[in-house]
Protein backbone atom coordinates (compact mmCIF):
# COMPACT_ATOMS: atom_id res chain seq x y z
CA UNK A 1 0.00 0.00 0.00
CA UNK A 2 2.76 2.40 0.97
CA UNK A 3 6.41 1.78 0.03
CA UNK A 4 9.44 4.00 0.64
CA UNK A 5 12.63 3.14 -1.16
CA UNK A 6 15.84 4.95 -0.16
CA UNK A 7 14.05 8.24 0.30
CA UNK A 8 15.99 11.42 1.01
CA UNK A 9 14.34 14.72 1.83
CA UNK A 10 16.37 17.88 2.08
CA UNK A 11 14.59 21.14 2.89
CA UNK A 12 15.65 24.36 1.22
CA UNK A 13 18.48 25.61 3.39
CA UNK A 14 20.15 22.23 3.30
CA UNK A 15 18.62 20.48 6.31
CA UNK A 16 18.26 16.75 5.71
CA UNK A 17 14.97 15.78 7.33
CA UNK A 18 14.95 12.20 6.01
CA UNK A 19 17.96 10.07 5.12
CA UNK A 20 17.78 6.79 3.27
CA UNK A 21 14.36 5.79 4.54
CA UNK A 22 12.95 2.48 3.27
CA UNK A 23 9.93 0.58 4.55
CA UNK A 24 6.71 -0.96 3.39
CA UNK A 25 3.21 -0.95 4.85
CA UNK A 26 0.73 -3.55 3.64
CA UNK A 27 -2.94 -2.87 3.04
CA UNK A 28 -4.98 -2.97 6.24
CA UNK A 29 -1.96 -2.59 8.53
CA UNK A 30 -1.94 -0.21 11.50
CA UNK A 31 1.53 1.23 11.99
CA UNK A 32 2.85 3.72 14.51
CA UNK A 33 5.56 6.18 13.62
CA UNK A 34 7.53 7.58 16.51
CA UNK A 35 10.67 9.55 17.27
CA UNK A 36 11.87 12.68 19.00
CA UNK A 37 10.60 16.10 18.05
CA UNK A 38 12.17 17.09 14.75
CA UNK A 39 12.94 13.48 13.84
CA UNK A 40 11.05 13.84 10.56
CA UNK A 41 7.66 12.27 11.30
CA UNK A 42 5.57 15.03 9.76
CA UNK A 43 7.93 15.18 6.82
CA UNK A 44 7.43 11.48 6.17
CA UNK A 45 3.65 11.82 6.25
CA UNK A 46 3.83 14.85 3.96
CA UNK A 47 5.76 12.83 1.42
CA UNK A 48 3.01 10.21 1.30
CA UNK A 49 0.37 12.87 0.64
CA UNK A 50 2.67 14.55 -1.91
CA UNK A 51 2.57 17.76 0.09
CA UNK A 52 6.36 17.58 -0.14
CA UNK A 53 8.39 15.87 -2.82
CA UNK A 54 11.39 13.64 -2.09
CA UNK A 55 14.82 14.71 -3.34
CA UNK A 56 15.66 11.16 -4.26
CA UNK A 57 14.27 7.68 -3.85
CA UNK A 58 10.71 6.62 -4.56
CA UNK A 59 7.49 6.90 -2.62
CA UNK A 60 4.86 4.53 -3.92
CA UNK A 61 1.27 4.85 -2.74
CA UNK A 62 -1.46 2.62 -4.10
CA UNK A 63 0.95 1.52 -6.81
CA UNK A 64 1.69 5.06 -7.97
CA UNK A 65 5.10 6.65 -7.67
CA UNK A 66 4.40 10.03 -6.11
CA UNK A 67 7.63 11.56 -7.33
CA UNK A 68 6.69 10.90 -10.93
CA UNK A 69 3.02 11.89 -10.67
CA UNK A 70 2.09 14.98 -12.63
CA UNK A 71 0.54 17.70 -10.50
CA UNK A 72 -2.83 17.33 -12.24
CA UNK A 73 -3.15 13.84 -10.81
CA UNK A 74 -2.34 14.77 -7.20
CA UNK A 75 -5.90 15.77 -6.21
CA UNK A 76 -7.21 12.31 -7.12
CA UNK A 77 -4.45 10.65 -5.10
CA UNK A 78 -5.29 12.79 -2.08
CA UNK A 79 -8.97 11.89 -2.24
CA UNK A 80 -8.00 8.33 -1.32
CA UNK A 81 -6.16 9.55 1.75
CA UNK A 82 -7.59 10.75 5.02
CA UNK A 83 -5.26 13.38 6.45
CA UNK A 84 -5.24 14.36 10.10
CA UNK A 85 -2.93 17.33 10.49
CA UNK A 86 -0.77 18.12 13.48
CA UNK A 87 -2.19 21.66 13.45
CA UNK A 88 -5.76 20.52 12.61
CA UNK A 89 -6.12 22.99 9.72
CA UNK A 90 -9.77 23.67 10.50
CA UNK A 91 -11.52 26.66 8.96
CA UNK A 92 -12.84 29.07 11.55
CA UNK A 93 -15.15 30.96 9.20
CA UNK A 94 -17.72 28.16 9.13
CA UNK A 95 -19.47 25.59 11.30
CA UNK A 96 -18.22 22.14 12.25
CA UNK A 97 -20.63 20.67 9.71
CA UNK A 98 -19.27 22.85 6.91
CA UNK A 99 -15.70 21.91 7.81
CA UNK A 100 -16.45 18.22 7.63
CA UNK A 101 -18.48 18.46 4.41
CA UNK A 102 -15.61 20.10 2.50
CA UNK A 103 -14.04 16.88 1.11
CA UNK A 104 -17.46 15.77 -0.13
CA UNK A 105 -18.08 19.10 -1.86
CA UNK A 106 -14.75 18.75 -3.55
CA UNK A 107 -15.73 15.31 -4.86
CA UNK A 108 -19.12 16.61 -5.92
CA UNK A 109 -21.52 14.69 -3.69
CA UNK A 110 -25.09 15.93 -3.67
CA UNK A 111 -26.53 17.62 -0.61
CA UNK A 112 -28.53 14.78 0.84
CA UNK A 113 -25.83 12.16 0.56
CA UNK A 114 -23.20 14.54 2.00
CA UNK A 115 -25.36 15.48 4.96
CA UNK A 116 -25.87 11.81 5.74
CA UNK A 117 -22.17 11.07 5.58
CA UNK A 118 -21.17 14.12 7.60
CA UNK A 119 -23.57 13.20 10.38
CA UNK A 120 -22.30 9.61 10.38
CA UNK A 121 -18.70 10.86 10.68
CA UNK A 122 -19.57 13.33 13.44
CA UNK A 123 -21.47 10.62 15.25
CA UNK A 124 -18.43 8.38 15.14
CA UNK A 125 -16.25 11.00 16.85
CA UNK A 126 -19.03 11.92 19.28
CA UNK A 127 -19.68 15.45 18.04
CA UNK A 128 -23.10 15.08 16.46
CA UNK A 129 -24.56 17.64 18.85
CA UNK A 130 -21.99 20.27 17.91
CA UNK A 131 -22.41 20.36 14.12
CA UNK A 132 -23.57 23.99 14.10
CA UNK A 133 -20.81 25.23 16.40
CA UNK A 134 -17.86 27.16 15.06
CA UNK A 135 -14.77 25.03 15.71
CA UNK A 136 -13.08 27.96 17.42
CA UNK A 137 -15.50 27.43 20.29
CA UNK A 138 -14.38 23.82 20.73
CA UNK A 139 -11.70 22.43 23.01
CA UNK A 140 -8.42 21.18 21.58
CA UNK A 141 -9.54 17.56 21.81
CA UNK A 142 -12.85 18.35 20.14
CA UNK A 143 -11.09 20.19 17.34
CA UNK A 144 -8.86 17.16 16.92
CA UNK A 145 -11.97 15.01 16.55
CA UNK A 146 -13.51 17.38 13.97
CA UNK A 147 -10.29 16.96 12.03
CA UNK A 148 -10.68 13.17 12.25
CA UNK A 149 -14.29 13.39 11.10
CA UNK A 150 -13.20 15.41 8.08
CA UNK A 151 -10.49 12.87 7.30
CA UNK A 152 -12.86 9.88 7.37
CA UNK A 153 -15.99 11.40 5.83
CA UNK A 154 -14.85 10.43 2.34
CA UNK A 155 -14.15 6.82 3.49
CA UNK A 156 -10.48 6.80 2.50
CA UNK A 157 -8.53 3.59 2.24
CA UNK A 158 -5.48 5.10 3.92
CA UNK A 159 -5.52 7.26 7.02
CA UNK A 160 -2.48 9.36 7.93
CA UNK A 161 -2.63 10.86 11.41
CA UNK A 162 -0.04 13.34 12.65
CA UNK A 163 0.02 13.51 16.46
CA UNK A 164 -3.71 12.83 16.77
CA UNK A 165 -3.41 12.69 20.54
CA UNK A 166 -0.93 15.51 21.04
CA UNK A 167 -1.76 17.68 24.05
CA UNK A 168 -4.74 15.55 24.99
CA UNK A 169 -5.36 13.92 28.36
CA UNK A 170 -5.42 10.14 28.61
CA UNK A 171 -9.20 9.82 28.36
CA UNK A 172 -9.46 11.79 25.12
CA UNK A 173 -6.43 9.99 23.75
CA UNK A 174 -8.02 6.63 24.50
CA UNK A 175 -11.26 7.68 22.81
CA UNK A 176 -9.39 8.67 19.68
CA UNK A 177 -7.33 5.52 19.64
CA UNK A 178 -10.55 3.58 19.99
CA UNK A 179 -11.85 5.28 16.87
CA UNK A 180 -8.69 4.34 14.97
CA UNK A 181 -8.99 0.78 16.14
CA UNK A 182 -12.46 0.59 14.66
CA UNK A 183 -11.15 1.81 11.31
CA UNK A 184 -8.41 -0.77 11.48
CA UNK A 185 -11.06 -3.42 11.97
CA UNK A 186 -12.86 -2.44 8.77
CA UNK A 187 -9.66 -2.69 6.75
CA UNK A 188 -8.37 0.87 6.57
CA UNK A 189 -4.59 1.22 6.39
CA UNK A 190 -3.39 3.49 9.21
CA UNK A 191 -0.14 5.31 9.78
CA UNK A 192 -0.13 7.21 13.06
CA UNK A 193 2.72 9.51 14.03
CA UNK A 194 2.96 9.97 17.78
CA UNK A 195 5.49 10.30 20.57
CA UNK A 196 2.97 9.39 23.24
CA UNK A 197 4.70 6.45 24.99
CA UNK A 198 1.58 5.44 26.88
CA UNK A 199 -0.45 5.05 23.72
CA UNK A 200 2.27 3.10 21.98
CA UNK A 201 2.59 0.65 24.83
CA UNK A 202 -1.15 0.20 25.16
CA UNK A 203 -2.00 -0.31 21.52
CA UNK A 204 1.35 -1.71 20.49
CA UNK A 205 1.36 -2.62 16.85
CA UNK A 206 4.13 -2.37 14.39
CA UNK A 207 6.46 0.49 15.23
CA UNK A 208 8.62 2.64 12.97
CA UNK A 209 11.17 4.70 14.88
CA UNK A 210 12.80 7.75 13.35
CA UNK A 211 15.95 9.29 14.75
CA UNK A 212 17.41 12.40 13.14
CA UNK A 213 15.75 11.44 9.90
CA UNK A 214 16.95 7.84 9.88
CA UNK A 215 14.81 4.79 10.40
CA UNK A 216 15.97 2.64 13.36
CA UNK A 217 15.56 -1.07 13.08
CA UNK B 1 -22.11 14.76 -15.80
CA UNK B 2 -24.66 15.15 -13.03
CA UNK B 3 -21.90 15.83 -10.51
CA UNK B 4 -20.51 18.42 -12.86
CA UNK B 5 -23.86 20.15 -13.16
CA UNK B 6 -24.49 20.10 -9.42
CA UNK B 7 -21.11 21.66 -8.79
CA UNK B 8 -21.70 24.43 -11.29
CA UNK B 9 -25.16 25.31 -10.04
CA UNK B 10 -23.84 25.31 -6.49
CA UNK B 11 -20.99 27.63 -7.45
CA UNK B 12 -23.33 29.97 -9.32
CA UNK B 13 -25.61 30.32 -6.29
CA UNK B 14 -22.58 30.77 -4.07
CA UNK B 15 -21.27 33.49 -6.36
CA UNK B 16 -24.55 35.37 -6.39
CA UNK B 17 -24.62 35.23 -2.61
CA UNK B 18 -21.08 36.54 -2.45
CA UNK B 19 -21.92 39.37 -4.85
CA UNK B 20 -24.86 40.40 -2.70
CA UNK B 21 -22.93 39.94 0.54
CA UNK B 22 -20.96 43.12 -0.18
CA UNK B 23 -23.54 45.13 -2.13
CA UNK B 24 -21.73 48.46 -1.99
CA UNK B 25 -18.37 47.33 -3.27
CA UNK B 26 -20.01 45.08 -5.87
CA UNK B 27 -22.07 48.02 -7.06
CA UNK B 28 -19.04 50.29 -7.23
CA UNK B 29 -17.07 47.73 -9.20
CA UNK B 30 -19.91 47.21 -11.64
CA UNK B 31 -20.24 50.98 -12.04
CA UNK B 32 -16.54 51.43 -12.69
CA UNK B 33 -16.65 48.74 -15.34
CA UNK B 34 -19.86 50.17 -16.79
CA UNK B 35 -18.54 53.72 -17.06
CA UNK B 36 -15.21 52.65 -18.49
CA UNK B 37 -16.91 50.51 -21.12
CA UNK B 38 -19.55 53.09 -21.97
CA UNK B 39 -16.86 55.49 -23.21
CA UNK B 40 -15.61 53.52 -26.23
CA UNK B 41 -18.99 51.91 -26.77
CA UNK B 42 -20.77 55.26 -26.67
CA UNK B 43 -18.29 56.76 -29.12
CA UNK B 44 -18.79 53.77 -31.36
CA UNK B 45 -22.55 54.23 -31.29
CA UNK B 46 -22.16 57.93 -32.15
CA UNK B 47 -19.90 57.05 -35.05
CA UNK B 48 -22.44 54.54 -36.31
CA UNK B 49 -25.04 57.30 -36.22
CA UNK B 50 -22.83 59.80 -38.03
CA UNK B 51 -22.16 57.20 -40.68
CA UNK B 52 -25.86 56.55 -41.08
CA UNK B 53 -26.51 60.26 -41.40
CA UNK B 54 -23.72 60.70 -43.91
CA UNK B 55 -25.12 57.94 -46.08
CA UNK B 56 -28.48 59.63 -45.92
CA UNK B 57 -27.12 63.05 -46.92
CA UNK B 58 -24.66 61.82 -49.49
CA UNK B 59 -27.16 59.31 -50.79
CA UNK B 60 -27.62 61.25 -54.10
CA UNK B 61 -24.19 62.33 -55.24
CA UNK B 62 -23.92 64.23 -58.49
CA UNK B 63 -21.79 64.14 -61.58
CA UNK B 64 -20.72 67.43 -63.15
CA UNK B 65 -20.12 67.38 -66.90
CA UNK B 66 -18.35 70.29 -68.54
CA UNK B 67 -18.72 70.99 -72.23
CA UNK B 68 -15.83 72.16 -74.32
CA UNK B 69 -15.47 75.93 -74.59
CA UNK B 70 -16.15 76.00 -78.29
CA UNK B 71 -19.49 74.21 -78.21
CA UNK B 72 -22.39 76.33 -79.40
CA UNK B 73 -26.04 76.66 -78.34
CA UNK B 74 -27.16 73.72 -80.46
CA UNK B 75 -24.55 71.40 -79.04
CA UNK B 76 -25.62 72.42 -75.57
CA UNK B 77 -29.30 71.62 -76.04
CA UNK B 78 -28.52 68.39 -77.91
CA UNK B 79 -26.33 67.14 -75.12
CA UNK B 80 -28.91 68.18 -72.57
CA UNK B 81 -31.46 66.01 -74.36
CA UNK B 82 -29.08 63.08 -74.66
CA UNK B 83 -28.33 63.26 -70.98
CA UNK B 84 -32.00 63.37 -70.05
CA UNK B 85 -32.72 60.33 -72.19
CA UNK B 86 -29.94 58.27 -70.68
CA UNK B 87 -31.46 55.50 -68.59
CA UNK B 88 -29.11 55.91 -65.63
CA UNK B 89 -29.82 59.61 -65.30
CA UNK B 90 -32.56 60.92 -63.09
CA UNK B 91 -32.53 64.70 -63.19
CA UNK B 92 -30.38 67.10 -65.14
CA UNK B 93 -29.60 70.68 -64.23
CA UNK B 94 -28.12 73.15 -66.66
CA UNK B 95 -25.51 75.63 -65.40
CA UNK B 96 -24.86 78.27 -68.09
CA UNK B 97 -21.30 79.64 -68.22
CA UNK B 98 -22.42 83.17 -67.32
CA UNK B 99 -24.14 82.05 -64.18
CA UNK B 100 -21.15 79.94 -63.20
CA UNK B 101 -18.92 82.99 -63.51
CA UNK B 102 -21.36 85.06 -61.47
CA UNK B 103 -21.35 82.42 -58.71
CA UNK B 104 -17.60 82.27 -58.73
CA UNK B 105 -17.42 86.05 -58.25
CA UNK B 106 -19.77 85.93 -55.30
CA UNK B 107 -18.46 82.90 -53.48
CA UNK B 108 -14.74 83.23 -53.86
CA UNK B 109 -14.22 86.96 -53.42
CA UNK B 110 -12.15 87.01 -56.57
CA UNK B 111 -14.44 89.68 -58.05
CA UNK B 112 -11.54 91.98 -58.97
CA UNK B 113 -9.56 89.30 -60.69
CA UNK B 114 -12.58 87.98 -62.55
CA UNK B 115 -13.72 91.49 -63.45
CA UNK B 116 -10.41 92.03 -65.22
CA UNK B 117 -10.99 89.10 -67.55
CA UNK B 118 -11.88 90.02 -71.08
CA UNK B 119 -13.48 86.68 -71.70
CA UNK B 120 -15.41 84.11 -69.62
CA UNK B 121 -13.02 81.15 -69.08
CA UNK B 122 -15.76 78.85 -67.81
CA UNK B 123 -17.61 76.36 -70.00
CA UNK B 124 -21.27 75.51 -69.92
CA UNK B 125 -22.03 72.62 -67.62
CA UNK B 126 -24.69 70.15 -66.62
CA UNK B 127 -25.15 68.73 -63.15
CA UNK B 128 -26.37 65.18 -63.54
CA UNK B 129 -28.27 63.46 -60.73
CA UNK B 130 -28.13 59.74 -61.33
CA UNK B 131 -31.21 57.75 -60.39
CA UNK B 132 -29.12 55.06 -58.73
CA UNK B 133 -26.73 55.66 -55.86
CA UNK B 134 -23.82 53.36 -55.07
CA UNK B 135 -20.22 53.95 -55.93
CA UNK B 136 -20.06 51.35 -58.71
CA UNK B 137 -23.09 52.60 -60.66
CA UNK B 138 -21.79 56.14 -60.33
CA UNK B 139 -18.36 55.35 -61.57
CA UNK B 140 -19.75 53.34 -64.45
CA UNK B 141 -21.86 56.30 -65.52
CA UNK B 142 -18.91 58.66 -65.21
CA UNK B 143 -16.72 56.39 -67.31
CA UNK B 144 -19.37 56.23 -70.00
CA UNK B 145 -19.91 59.99 -70.10
CA UNK B 146 -16.18 60.52 -70.34
CA UNK B 147 -16.28 58.84 -73.72
CA UNK B 148 -18.69 61.39 -75.16
CA UNK B 149 -16.58 63.55 -77.50
CA UNK B 150 -18.48 66.77 -76.77
CA UNK B 151 -17.72 66.60 -73.10
CA UNK B 152 -14.48 68.17 -72.06
CA UNK B 153 -14.47 66.96 -68.47
CA UNK B 154 -16.61 64.71 -66.28
CA UNK B 155 -16.31 64.94 -62.54
CA UNK B 156 -17.84 62.67 -59.91
CA UNK B 157 -18.36 64.65 -56.72
CA UNK B 158 -17.39 61.93 -54.31
CA UNK B 159 -14.52 63.78 -52.68
CA UNK B 160 -16.80 64.79 -49.85
CA UNK B 161 -17.77 61.20 -49.20
CA UNK B 162 -14.11 60.20 -49.26
CA UNK B 163 -13.25 62.85 -46.71
CA UNK B 164 -16.04 61.72 -44.45
CA UNK B 165 -14.95 58.12 -44.84
CA UNK B 166 -11.42 59.09 -43.81
CA UNK B 167 -12.77 60.96 -40.81
CA UNK B 168 -14.88 58.00 -39.75
CA UNK B 169 -11.86 55.75 -40.12
CA UNK B 170 -9.95 58.04 -37.81
CA UNK B 171 -12.83 57.94 -35.34
CA UNK B 172 -12.97 54.18 -35.42
CA UNK B 173 -9.25 53.97 -34.77
CA UNK B 174 -9.65 56.24 -31.76
CA UNK B 175 -12.46 54.03 -30.45
CA UNK B 176 -10.32 50.95 -30.92
CA UNK B 177 -7.37 52.40 -29.02
CA UNK B 178 -9.63 53.57 -26.23
CA UNK B 179 -11.31 50.16 -26.09
CA UNK B 180 -8.01 48.30 -25.88
CA UNK B 181 -6.66 50.55 -23.13
CA UNK B 182 -9.83 50.37 -21.08
CA UNK B 183 -10.00 46.59 -21.54
CA UNK B 184 -6.69 46.29 -19.76
CA UNK B 185 -8.00 48.54 -17.02
CA UNK B 186 -11.11 46.39 -16.64
CA UNK B 187 -9.22 43.13 -16.50
CA UNK B 188 -7.05 44.81 -13.86
CA UNK B 189 -10.08 45.85 -11.81
CA UNK B 190 -11.31 42.25 -11.70
CA UNK B 191 -7.81 40.95 -11.10
CA UNK B 192 -7.54 43.08 -8.01
CA UNK B 193 -11.00 42.30 -6.68
CA UNK B 194 -10.31 38.60 -6.98
CA UNK B 195 -6.87 39.00 -5.43
CA UNK B 196 -8.45 40.52 -2.34
CA UNK B 197 -11.00 37.71 -2.20
CA UNK B 198 -8.24 35.15 -2.44
CA UNK B 199 -6.38 36.80 0.41
CA UNK B 200 -9.37 36.37 2.68
CA UNK B 201 -9.70 32.75 1.59
CA UNK B 202 -6.08 31.61 1.70
CA UNK B 203 -6.80 29.02 4.38
CA UNK B 204 -9.77 27.58 2.58
CA UNK B 205 -7.76 27.28 -0.62
CA UNK B 206 -4.83 25.67 1.17
CA UNK B 207 -6.97 23.14 3.04
CA UNK B 208 -9.04 22.37 -0.06
CA UNK B 209 -5.92 21.58 -2.02
CA UNK B 210 -4.60 19.38 0.78
CA UNK B 211 -7.74 17.27 0.80
CA UNK B 212 -7.93 16.78 -2.95
CA UNK B 213 -9.40 19.82 -4.67
CA UNK B 214 -8.34 20.26 -8.27
CA UNK B 215 -7.18 23.65 -9.48
CA UNK B 216 -10.33 23.85 -11.57
CA UNK B 217 -12.43 23.43 -8.44
CA UNK B 218 -10.54 26.22 -6.69
CA UNK B 219 -10.74 28.50 -9.69
CA UNK B 220 -14.40 27.98 -10.40
CA UNK B 221 -16.06 30.30 -7.87
CA UNK B 222 -13.61 33.09 -8.70
CA UNK B 223 -14.13 32.69 -12.44
CA UNK B 224 -17.88 32.81 -11.96
CA UNK B 225 -17.50 35.92 -9.89
CA UNK B 226 -15.36 37.65 -12.50
CA UNK B 227 -17.69 36.58 -15.29
CA UNK B 228 -20.78 37.75 -13.47
CA UNK B 229 -19.24 41.04 -12.43
CA UNK B 230 -18.08 41.66 -16.00
CA UNK B 231 -21.50 40.81 -17.38
CA UNK B 232 -23.23 43.18 -14.98
CA UNK B 233 -20.64 45.85 -15.80
CA UNK B 234 -21.43 45.40 -19.50
CA UNK B 235 -25.13 45.70 -18.73
CA UNK B 236 -24.39 48.89 -16.79
CA UNK B 237 -22.49 50.29 -19.79
CA UNK B 238 -25.42 49.42 -22.03
CA UNK B 239 -27.84 51.15 -19.68
CA UNK B 240 -25.61 54.24 -19.47
CA UNK B 241 -25.47 54.48 -23.26
CA UNK B 242 -29.17 53.91 -23.77
CA UNK B 243 -30.18 56.48 -21.16
CA UNK B 244 -27.66 59.01 -22.53
CA UNK B 245 -28.95 58.57 -26.07
CA UNK B 246 -32.47 59.04 -24.82
CA UNK B 247 -31.51 62.30 -23.13
CA UNK B 248 -29.58 63.48 -26.19
CA UNK B 249 -32.52 62.66 -28.42
CA UNK B 250 -34.72 64.82 -26.21
CA UNK B 251 -32.58 67.86 -26.89
CA UNK B 252 -31.95 66.85 -30.49
CA UNK B 253 -35.67 66.85 -31.17
CA UNK B 254 -36.00 70.57 -30.49
CA UNK B 255 -32.82 71.27 -32.45
CA UNK B 256 -34.02 69.21 -35.38
CA UNK B 257 -37.30 71.04 -35.39
CA UNK B 258 -35.46 74.32 -35.94
CA UNK B 259 -33.71 72.84 -38.94
CA UNK B 260 -36.84 71.06 -40.10
CA UNK B 261 -35.10 67.74 -40.08
CA UNK B 262 -35.88 64.61 -38.14
CA UNK B 263 -32.50 63.34 -37.12
CA UNK B 264 -32.51 60.89 -34.22
CA UNK B 265 -29.68 58.96 -32.56
CA UNK B 266 -30.27 55.24 -32.79
CA UNK B 267 -29.43 52.95 -29.85
CA UNK B 268 -26.79 50.23 -30.34
CA UNK B 269 -27.97 47.34 -32.46
CA UNK B 270 -28.87 44.02 -30.87
CA UNK B 271 -25.71 42.35 -32.11
CA UNK B 272 -23.51 45.24 -30.92
CA UNK B 273 -25.20 45.08 -27.53
CA UNK B 274 -24.64 41.35 -27.32
CA UNK B 275 -21.00 41.78 -28.28
CA UNK B 276 -20.59 44.37 -25.55
CA UNK B 277 -22.02 42.03 -22.92
CA UNK B 278 -19.99 39.03 -24.04
CA UNK B 279 -16.80 41.02 -24.27
CA UNK B 280 -17.12 42.53 -20.82
CA UNK B 281 -18.04 39.15 -19.32
CA UNK B 282 -14.95 37.71 -20.99
CA UNK B 283 -12.76 40.49 -19.57
CA UNK B 284 -14.06 39.74 -16.08
CA UNK B 285 -13.38 36.06 -16.55
CA UNK B 286 -9.90 36.77 -17.83
CA UNK B 287 -9.01 39.06 -14.93
CA UNK B 288 -10.21 36.44 -12.47
CA UNK B 289 -8.37 33.64 -14.22
CA UNK B 290 -5.08 35.52 -14.17
CA UNK B 291 -5.53 36.37 -10.52
CA UNK B 292 -6.21 32.79 -9.42
CA UNK B 293 -3.53 31.37 -11.68
CA UNK B 294 -0.99 33.65 -10.09
CA UNK B 295 -2.01 32.59 -6.59
CA UNK B 296 -2.08 28.88 -7.40
CA UNK B 297 1.34 29.22 -8.92
CA UNK B 298 2.64 30.89 -5.77
CA UNK B 299 1.42 28.14 -3.43
CA UNK B 300 2.48 25.26 -5.66
CA UNK B 301 4.99 23.05 -3.75
CA UNK B 302 8.42 22.98 -5.35
N1 LIG C 1 9.19 23.49 5.55
C1 LIG C 1 10.36 23.26 6.17
N2 LIG C 1 11.46 23.96 5.81
C2 LIG C 1 12.64 23.74 6.40
N3 LIG C 1 12.85 22.83 7.33
C3 LIG C 1 11.79 22.09 7.75
C4 LIG C 1 10.51 22.28 7.19
N4 LIG C 1 9.65 21.42 7.77
C5 LIG C 1 10.38 20.73 8.67
N5 LIG C 1 11.66 21.12 8.67
C6 LIG C 1 12.73 20.57 9.48
O1 LIG C 1 12.78 19.19 9.28
C7 LIG C 1 12.96 18.52 10.50
C8 LIG C 1 11.89 17.46 10.67
O2 LIG C 1 10.65 18.14 10.82
P1 LIG C 1 9.30 17.38 11.10
O3 LIG C 1 8.23 18.38 11.15
O4 LIG C 1 9.17 16.29 10.13
O5 LIG C 1 9.56 16.78 12.54
P2 LIG C 1 8.56 15.95 13.45
O6 LIG C 1 9.16 14.64 13.67
O7 LIG C 1 7.21 15.99 12.89
O8 LIG C 1 8.61 16.80 14.78
P3 LIG C 1 7.42 17.09 15.81
O9 LIG C 1 7.31 15.87 16.66
O10 LIG C 1 7.93 18.24 16.60
O11 LIG C 1 6.23 17.40 15.03
C9 LIG C 1 12.95 19.55 11.59
O12 LIG C 1 14.28 19.77 12.02
C10 LIG C 1 12.43 20.79 10.92
O13 LIG C 1 13.12 21.92 11.39
MG1 LIG D 1 5.44 16.87 13.35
Amino acid sequence: MIRFNQVYKRYPGGYEALKNVSFEIAAGEMVFLTGHSGAGKSTLLNLIAAIERPNSGSVVVNGQNIAKLRSGALPYLRRNLGLIFQDHKLLFDRSVFDNVVLPLQICGFDHRESAKRVRAALDKVGLLQREKTNPIALSGGEQQRVCIARAIVNRPSILLADEPTGNLDADYANDIMGIFKSFHQVGVTLLIASHDEGILQKFGGRLLVLKHGELQS
Amino acid sequence: MKIWLIQHVRVLLFTLRRLFATPLSSLLNILVIGIALSLPMGLYVLLQNVQGLAEQVAGTPQISVFLSLDSDKEDVTRIGKQLKQHEAVGRVEFVPRDRALEQLKQTTGLADVIGGLTQNPLPDAYVVHPNKAGAQALEALRDELQKWPELEHVQLDSAWAHKLEALLKFGRMAVLILAVLLSFALAAVTFNTIRLQILTQRDEIEVSKLIGATNAFIRRPFLYFGLLQGLLGGAAAWAIITVSLHLLNGSLASLAQLYASSFMLHPPSASDSLTLLLFSAYLGWLGAWLSVAQHLWQIEPR
